[in-house]
C-alpha cells in the first residue's frame, strides 16, 4: 500500500505504525469480545426473573428445526423473486426512460423529465403505498411496481447521461450513413452508454435487491417479514434475538455475494472501453440514489 | 380535496419530524461519516481494515432491517430512550459509510499531482491534507454529499414504519381516516417530499455548476 499523502516508512515509522495497528487491533478486538461477553450475560428482566444470557442453548435450539430453515428458505425465495421481477422491471422502464428523457421532441421530453424528476424524488415506501392503496393490486405486486419504476427511473438517468457523454460524432456516423435518429439510437449511442454505464446499473439492482426489504412494511411476506416478525411471534420472543441475528446474516451474504460479482462485472466492462468513452472522473452523476 | 386541507395541522407535524429525522441524522452521519473516511485512509492498516469492514457490512443491510434493529432490539436489550432517537441512531449509522464513501471519492477526486506538490515542498501527511488537498475536496464533495442527503429525506420515510411520527406514518393515519380521498392525500404528502429534495437538488446542480467552472 503506497500512498502520495505520507513517505514510504522508514524503520521507525513502520514500527510505530506497527505497534498502532497491533494495539489497534486488540482495543477492536476487545471492543467486540465486551459487547459479546455483555449481550450473553444473564440479566434480570422487571420482574425479577432471571433470563438466559443471548448465547445460550436455549435461545438457539429453534434451529435445529428443519422447518424454520424450511421457512427462511421461502423467505429467500420471495425476497428474490421479488427482486428478480423488479429488476427486469427497472431495466427495461429505464431504457424507455432514457429513450423518451433524451427526446428530440420537446413535447415528449420535458413532460418526461418533470415525470422523472417526481419519481425519484419521493420515496420507495410512498409509492409502495401509493400503488398498494390506489390500484388494491395487493403488496407483491405494490413492491415490485414500485421497486421497478423507482430504479427504472434512476437506471434511466444513469443511460442519458451515458448517451450524453458520447462523442457527437458518434450519432453524427449514424446519421450520416443514412440511419433514422431512432435507429442511430438504437444502434450506436445505446449499446454504448449500456456499457459504459454498467457498473452504476449493476449497483442499483443490489440497491433494489436491499430495498425489498420495504414491502416488508407494506405487508409482503419476504425474509424480513418471516424471520424477524412471523418465526418469533411462533416460537415466542426468547428467539427473537436470535432469529435476528440469522436473517443479518442472510441478507449480508445475499448482498455481498451480489456486490462481489457487480464488482467483477464492473472491472470487466470498465477494461473493454476505449478511451473515447471513459466515464467521467465524477464519482456516478446520479451517485446519491445508490443509497 | 378536502381531506387535505382537514389535516394540514397533521402533515405539518409530520413533515416536521421529517425535517428533524433529516436535521438531526444527518449531522450525525456527517460526523460518524467524516470519522470514518479519516480511518479508510490513514496510515494504520488496522483502522484502514476496520473501516472497510464497517462500510461494507453497513452498505450491505438494508435500512429496514437497521431500523427494525434500533426499534425492536435495543429496547428488548433494554436500551429505551424512545422511537424518534432511536430512529435517528439508525438512519444516523446507515448513512454514514454513503457520507464516507462520498468524501472519499472527493479526496481521490483531487489530482495526484496536487498532493505530489504538498508533498515534495515538505510538508507532513496532516499538513498537506489540511492545506491543499481538504478545500479542493470539500468543493468537489458537496455535490455528492448533498445527494447522500438527498436520499437520506427519502429514507427518513422508513422511520414512519417503525413507531415515529413523520411525513410517511402521517400519510398512513390520514389515508386510513380518509378512503375517499386516497389520491390527493398521498400526492399532497408526496409535495412535501418533493420540497425537501427538489430544493437540495437545485443547491446541489448549482454547486456542481460553479466547481466545474473553477476547474
Amino acid at each position: 500500500m503506497t500512498s502520495v499523502l505520507y513517505d514510504a516508512p522508514g524503520p521507525k515509522a513502520r514500527t510505530r505504525s506497527l505497534v498502532i495497528s497491533v494495539v489497534g487491533i486488540i482495543a477492536i478486538l476487545a471492543g467486540l469480545i465486551v459487547l459479546i461477553l455483555a449481550l450473553g450475560a444473564p440479566k434480570m428482566s422487571a420482574n425479577g426473573a432471571i433470563q438466559p444470557g443471548l448465547w445460550d442453548a436455549t435461545r438457539w435450539d429453534v434451529f435445529t428445526d428443519v422447518q424454520v430453515w424450511r421457512t427462511l428458505g421461502n423467505g429467500v425465495a420471495a425476497t428474490l423473486q421479488m427482486a428478480g421481477v423488479a429488476a427486469v422491471l427497472a431495466l427495461s422502464l429505464g431504457v424507455f426512460f432514457s429513450f423518451i428523457r433524451s427526446a428530440d421532441h420537446k413535447l415528449i421530453r420535458v413532460p418526461a423529465a418533470f415525470v422523472l424528476e417526481f419519481v425519484r424524488g419521493i420515496p420507495v415506501l410512498l409509492m409502495m403505498l401509493f400503488i398498494l392503496l390506489v390500484f388494491a393490486t395487493g403488496s407483491y405486486w405494490a413492491g415490485v411496481l414500485a421497486l421497478g419504476l423507482y430504479n427504472g427511473a434512476i437506471i434511466g438517468e444513469a443511460l442519458r447521461a451515458g448517451i450524453q457523454s458520447l462523442p457527437r460524432g458518434q450519432r453524427e456516423a449514424g446519421l450520416a450513413i443514412g440511419l433514422t435518429p431512432l435507429s442511430t439510437r438504437f444502434r450506436i449511442e445505446f449499446p454504448q452508454a449500456f456499457r459504459q454505464m454498467l457498473p452504476i446499473i449493476i449497483a442499483q439492482l443490489v440497491v433494489l435487491l436491499k430495498d425489498t426489504s420495504l414491502a416488508f412494511i407494506v405487508g409482503y411476506s419476504e425474509l424480513l417479514r418471516v424471520g424477524v416478525r412471523n418465526l418469533p411471534d411462533f416460537f415466542g420472543n426468547r428467539y427473537a434475538f436470535s432469529f435476528f441475528l440469522v436473517v443479518f446474516a442472510i441478507y449480508l451474504a445475499m448482498n455481498l455475494t451480489l456486490s462481489w460479482i457487480a464488482r467483477i462485472i464492473a472491472r470487466r466492462s470498465g477494461s473493454k472501453l476505449g478511451k473515447a468513452v471513459e466515464p467521467a472522473p465524477e464519482p456516478m452523476p446520479s451517485g446519491a440514489s445508490a443509497i | 380535496m378536502d381531506a387535505v386541507i382537514e389535516n394540514l395541522p397533521t402533515f405539518l407535524e409530520g413533515f416536521r419530524n421529517t425535517l428533524g429525522l433529516l436535521i438531526l441524522s444527518g449531522s450525525g452521519a456527517l460526523v460518524l461519516g467524516v470519522i470514518v473516511a479519516a480511518l479508510r485512509i490513514s496510515p494504520v492498516a488496522s483502522f484502514r481494515g476496520f473501516a472497510t469492514v464497517y462500510t461494507e457490512i453497513v452498505r450491505n443491510t438494508p435500512l429496514t432491517l437497521v431500523l427494525f434493529f434500533t426499534a425492536t432490539m435495543l429496547p428488548y436489550l433494554q436500551f429505551a430512550p424512545g422511537y424518534f432517537p432511536l430512529a435517528v441512531i439508525g438512519l444516523t449509522v446507515y448513512t454514514s459509510p454513503f457520507v464516507a464513501e462520498a468524501l472519499r471519492s472527493g479526496v481521490n477526486g483531487v489530482p495526484v499531482g496536487q498532493a505530489e506538490a504538498a508533498r515534495s515542498v515538505g510538508l507532513t501527511f496532516g499538513q498537506s491534507l489540511a492545506y491543499v488537498i481538504m478545500p479542493q475536496a470539500v468543493r468537489m464533495v458537496i455535490p455528492p454529499l448533498i445527494n447522500v442527503f438527498i436520499a437520506l429525506t427519502k429514507n427518513t420515510s422508513v422511520a414512519g414504519a417503525f413507531f415515529v411520527f413523520e411525513l410517511f406514518g402521517a400519510a398512513r393515519q390520514v389515508t386510513n381516516l380518509r378512503g375517499d380521498e386516497v389520491i390527493p392525500i398521498l400526492l399532497a404528502v408526496a409535495a412535501f417530499y418533493l420540497i425537501i429534495t427538489i430544493t437540495l437538488g437545485q443547491i446541489a446542480a448549482r454547486v456542481e455548476k460553479k466547481v466545474a467552472v473553477l476547474r
